[in-house]
């Protein structure tokens, strides 16, 4: 099994935010935290681009770096998630995320700063995989139920891909070599450092200087 | 055993004791343990066609609803 990984096909995304209530929806997320959201590039810009934008569990991801308590953790399949009962919400992930993942809901230990939220690939935590205790702090654990993420599964377009990498990498390469256009992948190379995202990686820049 | 050794003994106890105080236990905090998503989840709403604990059968589940749910091209004539 290759990384799970996200891919928005900004050619297909109409910003229907059909993945941002498919997402709220699933894991009854309350008012005011959006694990997923649509953000349209060139706003009223002739050729504008929207994009769906959520966790996209880096692989080497800047938020478990700068946890001061450890509470973040990466499973086989690549999915970084996080524990909410070590989490201090302290808000350093916030900081450090390039795509704003981090969410703080404010009805919580921590009064306006509650424990960290954010997307969980449809993978839950670490409490029992379906259990309620998973669920009320998580959200659906789809993945253990043999299912991809609910705003993938959801998205009326299919511009929002999720699940293995190679796989999805190869529906989005058939897309682009029929229609011969938008092989630009919004975040790739931020999240996963690669080539295929039309950017190079840091180690091939630092080599051509 | 003259007094002064039988006192340097004492002193030597008295420290080892005052150094055991500080065997403080760990309290690192390390990887949680996350149970494997192929061992599946009890729950009514487990997607059919797969065997949960069976990674391999796992695996292609996902890569089955990945080509059926998201690949049109691969369902259009």
């Amino acid at each position: 099994m290759a990384r799970m990984k996200f891919i928005c096909d900004a050619e297909r995304c109409i910003e229907c935010n059909g993945c941002v209530t498919a997402c709220k929806n699933e894991h009854e997320i309350p008012w005011g935290v959006n694990r997923r959201r649509v953000v349209t590039l060139n706003d009223g810009v002739p050729g504008e681009k929207s994009i769906s934008v959520a966790c996209m569990h880096c692989s080497d991801a800047p938020c478990m770096a700068v946890c001061p308590v450890n509470c973040f953790y990466k499973t086989d399949e690549g999915v970084v998630l996080h524990d909410k009962d070590v989490c201090i919400g302290c808000g350093y992930c916030s900081y450090a995320c390039p795509f704003g993942a981090p969410q703080f809901p404010s009805q919580g230990t921590f009064g306006v700063r509650g424990k960290m939220d954010k997307c969980t690939f449809c993978a839950g935590g670490p409490e029992a995989n379906g259990s309620q205790a998973e669920f009320e702090k998580y959200g659906r654990n789809r993945l253990a139920e043999g299912k991809l993420p609910a705003c993938a599964e959801m998205c009326s377009t299919k511009a929002l891909l999720a699940g293995d990498g190679d796989v999805v990498a190869d529906i989005f390469r058939n897309r682009v070599l029929k229609r011969n256009k938008g092989a630009e992948v919004w975040g790739w190379g931020t999240a996963y450092g690669s080539k295929q995202a039309g950017q190079q990686t840091a180690k091939a820049e630092g080599a051509k200087k | 055993m003259s007094v002064r050794t039988s006192t340097h003994i004492a002193l030597g106890l008295c420290l080892l004791l005052g150094l055991s105080a500080c065997g403080e236990k760990a309290q690192t905090l390390g990887t949680k343990n996350d149970a494997k998503p192929h061992t599946g989840a009890a729950a009514a709403f487990t997607a059919q066609g797969w065997k949960a604990g069976d990674p391999i059968s796992w695996e292609q589940q996902l890569r089955t609803r990945a080509q059926y749910g998201q690949n049109d091209h691969s369902r259009s004539p």
